[in-house]
């Protein structure tokens, strides 16, 4: 350093400080994501209960027993199917489409409400058996890990349902395409969950 | 599983699920009704004061439109002080009341608290003292700072910030009434199953939602802060530029974020299998106890970790401004600082060596809990060669700091003899265990907070604390803690366990005695802190001081006392660490002309109502008053759907207001004597 000239903004520019308002960076999308990586870090602690819990029956069924995979197969392939249109729903986004985009969004959204009709559906059946959250640990940790992700599911669709309306009213401004994106990811971030969950909880689950 | 309802007509079980007359401990005959009674009135007629002053000056308003509803990190950070240093109150009484209880209850007395009593005090003393205590300082300290250090004008998510604020006040209201109406958890601070499972009043329920609450505001600040240093840093700030108070908020947030929500999880699975019968941790229908002690430390080892490295970062903005020295270290000081994050992942299980994990995980988790020293042994070092050869000024926050180095080294070693499985076999669940976290508590991060408060007090309000009360503050503090916890240590190698009501070896009572005097000698300091704050309030006049009044080295010594709402009328341009020390040596001026307009978030009380309105459906689910927790349930969603529907939150300031704004603050810094 070898100057020690008085720096005077007040008349001069000053190199420490900037004289125009710099760029605003938004950071919605990258907190969306820290907060999904926290929310993988609750799946995680389901996960693990179910990974220590899962075999622990109780004289109760066992996952062979109760769990429904033709069923699974085909709630498998609705969530999947919805990550696809909602994809889509994305693409007529970036198109500025906004008619296609919302007819993307509702199929999106119905094929997911499927998913948590058939869901439930399950859940009612098995605890019509006897097979309720309350008669052994592995049914616990199932109903459990499940049931949160389902809850997931259903508040994206009462989020899609309100976002849907919001575009709607007030078209595709920037603030609506930034809550469309993270809703994306929040979609796409559940679906990666399931594949966990059909993988480990429902398959694995049956072979141990 | 449901406790019975109590007989009566079923309309009022459906009203007031099963909260009865039974249930307010302040009407029963006993001697704890009495106290209980006794402190009701105590809160009645200070609450009742403070809301008549409140209503006679005519402050709702200004309190709601400039406080409550704020999204400026500065007052929310100060929100957050003030009710962590509420809060500390409460949770110090119950500590002198545990003090006075064991020092008296010998052989044929039994003290004047029973049993059951004193289970809920301890249990509430160490959730509040962590959560309400520990957390809002930290959080606090965090909101005021780091935004200024970084030169941003706020943060990622100012609304959010709110919120998150909301969350934790009605978090420790939740706690306060358990006073008054039912009674706490007995289940400790971290609620072990099965007794937690097992005991059926309200009291697990209050401490369950009550740390919901507390919880998910706490992981919400969390995302905010890391977006909010990775995208708002001011232009040239690259990360190691950066503060390191700021760097410790980074890692601080880092561990909040994968840490919270596992105590999140485990404290809902908790709730299920007390509301639904579930077996997570039963001990029959293959629940397992301890899954439930592997989560709640793999969230609570990182937890003591997140209470500690924010006033890490504070010595490390204290130390160099009062010696007249950049850090000593930086780029070390950082490293450790991340080696610290990451390893507190891995030494979660040296909390129940005991329980039969066997020689080999035992060993495993022996040496991380002994490596974690290595770091925190290189922050001691760096602090003590940024003060060697440099003019230490002893200002009340460099003598907490002085402290803070003497006890939190000597708390730290006996950590280490914890650490040592075979050792820990006899000092599990001792006394000494006890002394030894209130030494790295206290000696960290408590000290640490009043050292952080006395150094940004004159920031946040233009006038600095009174230096002799802080003195005697501190001193009582100082040696109180050692007379309070130095007997505990010996009472610990003697083999004593904690939580104990009664004892029957009266040999042991001296040692009691003892720590109960040293507990009175930090009632001292706390109250000397409070005489402290009302004196400087007092005297504002007489201690106001200019922007800069210790010489600073970082940005928010930049700007003026207190901080305008937009914190810098333009944004610094750093090119260096330190940067405020930077622009000193060559002389910057601050402008007075050619303002821009700049653009603010609004106010909203969207957090305010949604707080209300969780703290309604939460002291629904502790009652099963089902009707009230549906209805505000069903409100929170309401309220934070309508609120997405509101697309203008933000503002111009104009340029003209700015300029008003910047010639009406006296901005000159006063320290020109000492620049070097």
């Amino acid at each position: 350093m070898n100057t020690t000239a008085i720096d005077t903004a007040g008349t001069a520019p000053s190199r420490f400080i900037c004289h125009e308002e710099p760029p605003v960076h938004n950071g919605t999308l990258l907190g969306f994501w820290i907060y999904l990586m926290s929310d993988c870090f609750i799946f995680a602690s389901l996960f693990a209960c179910n990974a220590v819990l899962g075999t622990n029956y109780a004289g109760g069924p066992s996952a062979a027993q109760v769990l429904d995979l033709p069923g699974l197969a085909v709630n498998t392939a609705l969530l999947l199917i919805s990550s696809v249109t909602f994809g889509f729903a994305m693409l007529e986004m970036a198109r500025r489409n906004q008619r296609a985009m919302l007819g993307w969004l509702a199929v999106s959204g119905l094929l997911a409400a499927a998913f948590v009709g058939l869901e439930i559906h399950e859940f009612a059946g098995m605890i019509a058996e006897g097979a309720g959250p309350d008669r052994s640990a592995f049914l616990s940790s199932f109903f459990t890990l499940v049931g949160t992700h389902g809850l997931h599911v259903s508040v994206g669709i009462l989020w899609l349902i309100v976002l849907m309306v919001q575009t709607g009213k007030f078209g595709l401004t920037e603030a609506n395409i930034r809550r469309l994106r993270c809703l994306s990811m929040f979609w796409h971030f559940l679906d990666l969950v399931w594949v966990g969950v059909f993988s480990y909880v429902y398959l694995a689950g049956v072979l141990r | 599983m449901p406790e019975a309802m109590p007989h009566r007509a079923a309309i009022w079980n459906f009203l007031f699920g099963r909260l009865s007359l039974d249930s307010l401990p302040f009407l029963q005959p006993d001697l704890e009704g009495r106290i209980v009674l006794v402190t009701l009135i105590v809160v009645l007629i200070g609450g009742l004061a403070i809301l008549g002053f409140v209503t006679k000056k005519r402050l709702w308003g200004y309190l709601w439109h400039e406080w409550f509803t704020s999204v400026d990190h500065k007052k929310l950070g100060i929100m957050y002080m003030i009710l962590a240093t509420v809060m500390l109150l409460r949770g110090f009484s119950d500590a002198i009341m545990m003090r006075a209880q064991q020092a008296v209850a010998f052989g044929p007395h039994m003290g004047y608290l029973p049993p059951e009593h004193y289970d809920q005090i301890f249990s509430a003393h160490g959730s509040i003292m962590i959560f309400f205590v520990g957390m809002a300082y930290i959080t606090g300290l965090m909101n005021f700072a780091m935004p200024l250090q970084i030169g941003s004008r706020d943060v990622a998510f100012p609304f959010l910030n709110n919120l998150s604020f909301w969350f934790t006040f009605w978090g420790s209201i939740l706690f306060m009434v358990s006073l008054f109406i039912g009674d706490f958890s007995t289940a400790g601070w971290l609620a072990y199953p099965p007794i937690s499972e097992l005991q059926q009043g309200p009291g697990v329920d209050y401490y369950i939602w009550g740390l919901q609450l507390a919880g998910v505001g706490t992981l919400l600040t969390g995302v905010n802060f890391v977006a909010t240093i990775v995208k708002m840093r001011a232009p040239g700030m690259s990360l190691m530029k950066m503060p390191v108070f700021s760097w410790t908020t980074l890692c601080t947030s880092g561990l909040i974020i994968a840490t919270f929500p596992v105590l999140t999880a485990t404290l809902f699975l908790l709730s299920l299998d007390r509301y639904l019968g579930t077996h997570f941790f039963t001990s029959g229908f293959g629940g397992n106890i301890m899954m439930y002690i592997n989560l709640i430390w793999v969230w609570g080892h990182p937890e003591v970790y997140i209470l500690i490295l924010p006033l890490f970062g504070v010595y490390s903005e204290i130390v160099p401004t009062f010696s007249g020295k950049p850090l000593f270290g930086y780029s070390s000081m950082v490293y450790a600082t991340v080696a610290i994050m990451i390893m507190s992942y891995l030494v979660w299980l040296h909390h129940f060596f005991t329980m039969g994990s066997g020689a080999d995980v035992n060993s495993f988790f022996s040496l991380t809990t002994m490596m974690i020293s290595i770091p925190t042994g290189v922050k001691i070092f760096n602090w003590l060669f940024t003060m060697y050869r440099g003019r230490v000024r002893f200002t009340v926050p460099m003598l907490w700091t002085m402290g803070f180095l003497f006890t939190f080294t000597i708390g730290g070693m006996t950590g280490v003899m914890l650490s040592v499985a075979p050792a820990d076999f006899l000092l599990h669940n001792s006394l000494f265990l006890i002394a030894h976290f209130h030494n790295v508590i206290i000696g960290g991060t408590v000290f640490g907070v009043f050292a952080a408060v006395n150094y940004w007090f004159p920031k946040a309000f233009g006038f600095k604390l009174d230096e002799f009360w802080g003195k005697v503050s501190f001193w009582c503090w100082q040696i109180g803690f050692w007379v309070a916890f130095g007997p505990l240590y010996i009472l610990g190698l003697m083999g004593v366990t904690r939580r104990l009501s009664h004892f029957d070896n009266p040999a042991l009572q001296p040692y009691f005695v003892v720590a109960a005097f040293g507990a009175f000698l930090i009632a001292i300091g706390i109250l000397a802190f409070v005489i402290q704050i009302g004196i400087s309030i007092k005297r504002r006049e007489a201690y106001a001081v200019g922007n800069d009044p210790w010489n600073g080295r970082t940005l928010e010594w930049a700007t003026s006392s207190p901080p305008p709402d937009y914190n810098f009328a333009f944004i610094p341009n750093v090119h260096e660490r330190d940067a405020w020390t930077d622009m000193k040596k060559h002389g910057y001026q601050r402008p007075m002309e050619g303002f821009n307009t700049i653009h603010m978030p609004k106010n909203t009380a969207a957090g305010a109502i949604i707080g209300v309105l969780s703290f309604a459906c939460c002291f629904g689910l502790v009652w099963y008053i089902w009707w009230l927790a549906v209805v505000s349930f069903v409100g929170v969603i309401a309220v934070a759907i309508a609120h997405t529907f509101n697309y203008h939150r933000d503002y111009h300031i104009p340029a003209d207001e700015v300029r008003k704004i910047e010639h009406t603050n006296s901005w000159q810094p006063d320290t020109a004597e000492v620049r070097a």
